[in-house]
């Protein structure tokens, strides 16, 4: 404890030295640069104390977008703001449910991005700038928040959302600000000549203690997230862990948010040639059964096919048109936790 | 950072080790001599510890017994302190206030802003506080060291300001209303920590001047600490508002009379306009582009209203606006957000419940001995007795510079732009104009709303009667007079980063009509008359030579007069004739 205490004010102290030295960008640059490079991200939500917004951040010139899972990505209208004010529909690529980050992409170009790189982790003491819409503060051309923090530890997350397990539980770099907030998921951490170096996770509390936690996923975690979505292995980890249970979106069904008692488990979208869209699932169907047992809600929809074992069958019935039509999805891929 | 301060201070040996391991642990590798410091890292050291030192004696800790307190920041030497309305409100009239020497000092309501959640309060008892220096906050920029110098959690029991330091997170912040009158527009966004009671302190610069004034933060789930993002008044707001506020009145903000909305293009344009507002009367209408507003570009429907919610209602400022591919600049008067009694009823009403205000409301006590002569309730005044203090000043500057000849009938005469001659001539009793088109005259003690001569001019007889009135009488003379506050002295300039100059305005109702004065150096620059509420003013702009040795400028170079936007008339009053002679 007074270890870290010390060490972060020898890095406060530090701060100017350093500038001078080894004439590290000021901070206003950096976080100038960087700002340019985080998407403000609009989607589903907005009732019952679920946020509709979060924070996004450009990985490729060409509108690739590293976000984190969440409900807010639930919708067909993923509206995602650049820093200069432009807005485009999001499509969803694809999410690797263990780490929970989504990938997106909107039709534009030549977009100032950030390098997603395995580079080697940052240590502890660190100083870091965090940005993110949080509280949806900026709207439209308005630059996105920017907190200064130092990075205390890396260790493992051990964490929860409500009562359910985080689903990562390997090394996060842990905050000295409050990034825990509304808004900042997905959004960036920059180190002082603005290379990124992680991810504002959710909003989750820890397992040991249940404070609120202010954490980053490294970068390299996100950027092995990317491939696995890319190579459309994501939901396929490595043998070793406890069993994941299947997420619906690591199949490539987006069913539409869950918002009331009983949600009607209507099918929000289907991205594109993932294994939903082969199996012949299509926008607005309206799920009935799991495997031949009906379900009446969204909820219940996602607890059936959670239950189901990896390279099972994984069948849903719906109804489209007025007619019921069966769906074969496959085998369930596995999904592991990490070993 | 105390902790190093410690360390460095007291050079304890041991620390060279703890911080040699500590630099091998943390693996910074950024100097391969991490006994030695760079003298760099103890030079910024130095200047933060004496920037922060600066600010904190001129931080305030506002106690108010049962009502809770907040904090304030001292702006001049004779003690006004800038806080917060919501800090004020349930302290009322009295409260005490300590800076970091130690003692407490009685302080007095002075002004209220309800709106812009700004109070302006001044410490008695001295004439050599330490005061902050307001600095110009458009220049602040995302990243930027700053800190927060105040009271949190009224912590400062020993009178010294807590210190909490940050960076700038965001610049021209829109915060909306959280069920709430208080708006706050174009506020600095840190991530420096603000928690109750740190309302109403002083957010500072790197060198220790003030970019703004504490007063609001994201709270949400958990609980009412800070979590990372406090809002703060720019230091320019707070310039806007300081003259209204040093009036002792209970300030508006301001409304164009029209609401924008972004059109499908993202233009920023007209939704809806009132045609009783001098916008409208200007030529704006219904999906008219808005360009600019008060020097400031605008470019979303937020940065529209964060540009107007830093303005005082009353002021004159230019709008530029486009139509059609033509873009026109107009100077437009900006109205009142509430009716006057919309104001008190709110201000009497409850307190603020999303504002970080530690403490409850309590049984206000009779007012202490030391505030009693320095406080006046009146209806629309927060305290009417700075309102004769600054009138009284303007008073002062009047007679210092008014000619001594001032006193009988003035004549002023020359020449129209036309090149036509006039005449003008203003006594106690009677006013005289002539012009090619005729002649116009007024009885002083007529009801001058009855008599707008000369014909289209709105009132020009009228208000250099009640200018005439004003120099050989007095403002305590002329009606009822009050000091306003402070407007630009050119609104075409506002915008600008560079300073704005401000002149003090006096408001007159009188003889059935309403007049505005601006004041600059105890000379008049300009006067608005008003016949009717709803008539269009009349606009009597007065230049005034430089006034160098040997000319002491008794009378204005030039009149321009201005009504409904037009031209009435420039007239150039030759100086030989009637100065010295006539005044």
């Amino acid at each position: 404890m007074i270890r870290s205490v010390v060490v972060m004010a020898l890095c406060y102290v530090a701060c100017p030295a350093m500038v001078a030295a080894e004439g590290v960008v000021a901070p206003q640059a950096t976080a100038a640069a960087a700002a340019r490079k985080v998407v403000k991200i609009h989607g589903a939500g907005g009732v019952r104390g679920l946020e509709s917004y979060q924070s996004g951040m450009l990985v490729s010139p060409d509108g690739r977008i590293v976000t984190a899972m969440s409900t807010v990505l639930d919708s067909d209208e993923i509206d995602c703001v650049l820093d200069d004010g432009r807005r485009f529909r999001g499509t969803l690529v694809g999410v690797d449910p263990r780490r929970e980050i989504a990938l997106l992409t909107i039709p534009a170009t030549d977009l100032p991005a950030f390098t997603l790189e395995a580079t080697d982790r940052v240590v502890t003491g660190t100083r870091i700038l965090a940005l993110s819409n949080l509280f949806a503060v900026a709207a439209g051309d308005e630059r996105v928040s920017v907190q200064r923090g130092v990075v205390a530890a890396v260790v493992p997350l051990a964490a929860r959302r409500g009562a359910a397990e985080a689903p990562y539980t390997g090394d996060v770099y842990v905050l000295d600000c409050t990034t825990n907030n509304p808004g900042s998921p997905g959004g960036a951490v920059v180190d002082s000549r603005g290379r990124l170096v992680g991810m504002l996770g959710k909003e989750l509390r820890s397992t040991a203690g249940g404070i609120w936690l202010n954490y980053a996923l490294p970068v390299d975690e996100i950027a092995r997230g990317c491939e696995a979505i890319m190579a459309g292995t994501a939901a396929e980890q490595p043998a070793g862990g406890p069993l994941e249970s299947l997420d619906l979106r690591a199949i490539g069904i987006v069913l539409v948010p869950d918002l009331i008692d009983r949600t009607p488990p209507f099918v929000e979208s289907v991205v594109a040639d993932s294994i939903a869209a082969q199996a012949g699932l299509r926008a607005d169907d309206l799920v009935i059964a799991v495997g031949g047992a009906s379900v009446a809600s969204r909820a219940a929809v996602q607890q059936s096919v959670g239950r189901i074992a990896p390279g099972d069958p994984v069948r849903l019935s719906v109804i489209r048109d007025g007619a019921v039509v069966e769906c074969d999805v496959g085998p369930r891929p596995r999904v592991r936790e990490k070993p | 950072m105390i902790p190093t301060r410690l360390f460095l201070r007291r050079g304890i040996p041991a620390w060279r080790r703890i911080v040699a391991a500590l630099v091998v642990m943390a693996g910074s590798g950024a100097t391969a001599r991490a006994f030695d410091v760079d003298p760099v890292v103890l030079e910024a050291e130095q200047s933060r510890i004496e920037a922060i030192r600066r600010a904190s004696t001129a931080a305030v800790s506002i106690f108010a017994g049962d009502a809770g307190g907040g904090s304030g920041v001292l702006l001049t030497p004779d003690g006004y302190a800038a806080t917060n309305f919501h800090v004020v409100q349930p302290a009322g009239a009295a409260m005490t206030c300590g800076l970091a020497d130690g003692r407490l000092y009685d302080a007095v309501l002075v002004g209220i802003d309800p709106t812009g959640d700004l109070a302006l309060v001044k410490l008695l008892g001295r004439d050599d506080f330490p005061c902050a220096e307001l600095t110009n906050s458009d220049l602040v920029e995302v990243g930027d060291f700053c800190f927060a110098a105040g009271n949190p959690f009224l912590l400062a029991t020993d009178l010294k300001p807590s210190i909490s330091a940050g960076i700038v997170s965001g610049v021209h912040r829109y915060q909306f209303p959280a069920g709430t009158i208080l708006e706050y527009t174009d506020c600095l966004q840190v991530d420096a920590a603000i928690n109750p009671g740190n309302s109403g302190g002083g957010l500072f610069d790197a060198t220790g001047r003030l970019i703004g004034v504490n007063g609001r933060a994201s709270f949400e789930k958990r609980g009412r600490v800070n979590v990372g993002a406090g809002y703060a008044i720019s230091s320019n707001q707070v310039r806007n508002f300081l003259g209204c506020l040093r009036a002792g009145r209970i300030c508006d903000h301001a409304t164009l009379g029209a609401t924008v909305a972004t059109s499908a293009e993202g233009r920023v344009v007209v939704s809806d306009i009132l045609e009783s507002s001098d916008a409208w009367r200007r030529g704006l209408r219904y999906d008219d582009e808005i360009i600019a507003l008060a020097g400031r570009p605008v470019r979303t429907v937020n940065a529209f209203k964060n540009v107007l919610g830093t303005l005082p209602a009353g002021w004159q400022v230019p709008l530029v606006y486009r139509r059609g591919g033509r873009r026109t600049e107009v100077l437009v008067r900006l109205a009142g957000i509430h009716a006057p009694a919309q104001l008190a009823t709110i201000v009497a009403g409850g307190a603020a419940e999303e504002e970080p205000r530690p403490g409850a409301d309590a049984a206000r006590p009779e007012l202490p001995v030391a505030i009693r002569s320095v406080y006046d309730a009146r209806p629309g005044f927060a305290n009417h007795h700075f309102n004769v203090v600054e009138r009284d000043r303007v008073a002062a500057a009047m007679v210092a510079v008014r000619d001594a000849t001032a006193l009988g009938p003035w004549v002023l005469s020359g020449r129209l732009a036309t090149g036509d001659e006039f005449r003008i001539e203003l006594s106690d009793t009677a006013a005289s104009i002539d012009l090619p088109t005729g002649t116009s005259t007024l009885t002083v003690d007529d009801a001058l709303d009855r008599n707008p001569v000369p014909p289209g001019s709105g009132g020009m007889l009228a208000a250099l009667v009640l200018w005439r009135q004003l120099v050989t009488a007095g403002p305590a003379a002329v009606g009822r007079t009050t000091y306003w506050g402070t407007a630009p002295r050119d609104p075409s300039a506002l915008g600008d980063a560079a300073i704005v100059d401000f002149v003090d305005v006096l408001e007159s109702a009188t003889s059935g009509v309403e007049a505005r004065f601006a004041v600059d150096g105890g000379r008049v620059v300009s006067i608005d008359l008003w016949t009717s509420p709803d008539a269009e003013p009349c606009e009597v702009r007065l230049v005034w030579d430089e006034g160098g040795e040997g000319n002491p400028s008794a009378t204005p170079a030039r009149l321009e007069v201005r009504r409904g936007g037009q031209e009435f008339g420039t007239f150039v009053i030759e100086p030989s004739a009637p100065r010295g002679k006539a005044l």
